[in-house]
């Protein structure tokens, strides 16, 4: 487990190494702030379309940061040829794996917590109501469904070969599972066959990013969900993580990295 | 003496992507044995197998055919490894780390403790003189600096065998010197050093055992002096066994 946070710990290092992580930190929270600030036609109102925006924003911000930063791990290391170092040391292919995707999961994490906080800050400073434990419940499923996209993006890292084509593919089928993959099966009822089966069966079987999407018990303040959900929702999401980092691995393993 | 490592008829083909292309063959039949407490010098010249060979040792690239172990154990096991220290030809390290933060973290992957890696870290920094640049980013160092912290990094789990990728490539004859230093003071510890290079009046110099490859396959290996016999230098034999002719008309 030592080699796993050790690997870890290099890939948090370099991200706050990293200028361009400081760059979308520093706008999102200034947007957010501002957002915040601002209060159109002294509307009392407006502050559910203020949370929305944030919301909408920590949601781009930290899918921004997890994509970005878990794509160009492999990559980046094949092309320093820092892996070479790194696995002639006692350290398997799948510690690799788990220790990149640890770290850009606990990073991304860290930053998604403190946009949460910055979120806090402004809308309790307005409302004068602190809802502490729907914050924490949002956070904490946005950080689960980031673990899949992490984990998935880190798969993506070890086919394709740019970061780019990672990055794009990686935001196409994201956004693509986000606004659409929960009205798939609705979608298949009004489609002629083979159709029909094609989209039932891949609303079956990809991982629904959405259900993690709590913004509207945010915004509406509609109070928490019931822990159970959010546990099965947590345990959904720690299924679908292992499947793409064995699937990680296994493509890892073989892989020739010296080509 | 105990046999540390050790190749079996190795082969290693890599699968051109190009199907109409036959696949190259980068080692065939190689067979190596090397001994505790020796510096074996791995010769050869450009593309005739010694990259890949080492690829093989350090787990990078598994063999088509045949067998590798480190001290008995396959080197497709990571545990294969818990023992050696390896210096690439180039500096490979994350460069936005700093010198002792790159030693700190390749002893976590050893499980060094604590107390050992302050002590191991100290003693490393000290050998290779990099103490005063040791919280300083890699990325600011000469090539000299990086290759020191290269030799460092290889050090750190105070290793029974040390595999070098042609180490005093590119270096001046200052750098040169410490890393023959180096190997000089592991071999008195009992260490074993298994290395590349194509400074052959070095490896003259301080080889115990060479084994000289060409094309894939093993050309003769023996003592220094076995290797030699007949010629008036390692160099000449070399040119020898490799089967160089002059192109240069007198």
């Amino acid at each position: 487990m030592n080699k796993i946070f050790a690997v870890a710990g290099v890939v948090i290092k370099e991200l706050y190494r990293r200028k361009d992580f400081y760059v979308l930190f520093v706008l999102t929270a200034v947007l957010t702030l501002a957002a915040g600030a601002v209060n159109f036609f002294h509307d009392e109102k407006i502050i559910r379309y203020v949370k929305d925006l944030c919301l909408l924003l920590i949601w781009v911000s930290a899918l921004l940061v997890a994509i970005i930063t878990t794509a160009r791990q492999i990559p980046a290391e094949r092309e320093a040829r820092t892996i070479f170092p790194l696995l002639a040391k006692p350290v398997s292919r799948a510690q690799v794996i788990a220790g990149k995707f640890l770290g850009c999961w606990l990073a991304t994490g860290v930053a998604l917590f403190i946009f949460y906080f910055f979120f806090a800050i402004i809308t309790g400073s307005r409302e004068h109501i602190w809802p502490v434990g729907v914050y924490l419940e949002a956070a904490w499923m946005q950080w689960a469904m980031l673990a899949i996209v992490i984990a998935m993006v880190l798969l993506g890292s070890i086919y394709f070969a740019a970061p780019s084509s990672t990055n794009v593919i990686s935001f196409i089928v994201v956004a693509g599972i986000l606004l659409v993959g929960g009205h798939l099966n609705a979608i298949a009822l009004s489609q002629p066959e083979p159709m029909q089966t094609v989209l039932a069966w891949v609303y079956f079987v990809i991982p629904h990013l959405e259900w993690y999407d709590l913004r509207d018990f945010v915004v509406y303040d509609l109070g928490t969900v019931p822990a159970r959900a959010v546990a099965l929702a947590t345990l959904y999401a720690a299924v679908w993580t292992g499947i793409f980092l064995l699937l990680a691995w296994f493509g890892f393993r073989r892989k020739n990295l010296t080509t | 003496m105990n046999v540390i490592l050790k190749t079996e008829k190795l082969r290693v083909e890599y699968r051109n992507r190009d199907f109409r292309q036959q696949s190259k063959v980068a080692l065939v039949g190689l067979d190596l044995e090397v001994h505790a407490g020796e510096i074996f010098g791995f010769l050869g010249p450009n593309g005739a197998g010694k990259t890949t060979t080492m690829n093989v040792l350090l787990g990078f690239v598994p063999p088509t055919s045949g067998a590798a172990s480190l001290f008995g154990i396959d080197v497709r096991q990571p545990i294969a490894r818990q023992r050696i220290g390896y210096l690439p030809e180039l500096t490979y390290y994350y460069k936005f780390l700093t010198a002792e933060e790159l030693l700190r973290f390749y002893a976590k992957i050893f499980g060094l403790t604590r107390a050992e890696t302050d002590k191991r870290i100290a003693q490393l920094l000290k050998l290779v003189e990099l103490e005063h640049a040791a919280k300083r980013p890699i990325k600011g160092y000469s090539k000299g600096m990086q290759q020191r912290v290269g030799i460092a990094q290889s050090l750190i789990n105070n290793p029974d065998l040390l595999i070098l990728d042609e180490p005093t490539s590119g270096l001046d004859p200052l750098g040169r010197m410490k890393v023959r230093e180096i190997i000089q003071r592991l071999k008195d510890e009992g260490k074993t050093v298994f290395f590349s290079s194509h400074e052959l009046g070095e490896v003259e110099a301080i080889c115990d055992h060479v084994a000289i490859v060409h094309e894939g396959q093993l050309k003769a290996t023996g003592t220094v002096a076995e290797i030699s016999a007949g010629h008036t230098n390692l160099e000449q034999s070399f040119l020898k066994i490799v089967g160089y002719q002059t192109t240069l008309v007198p």
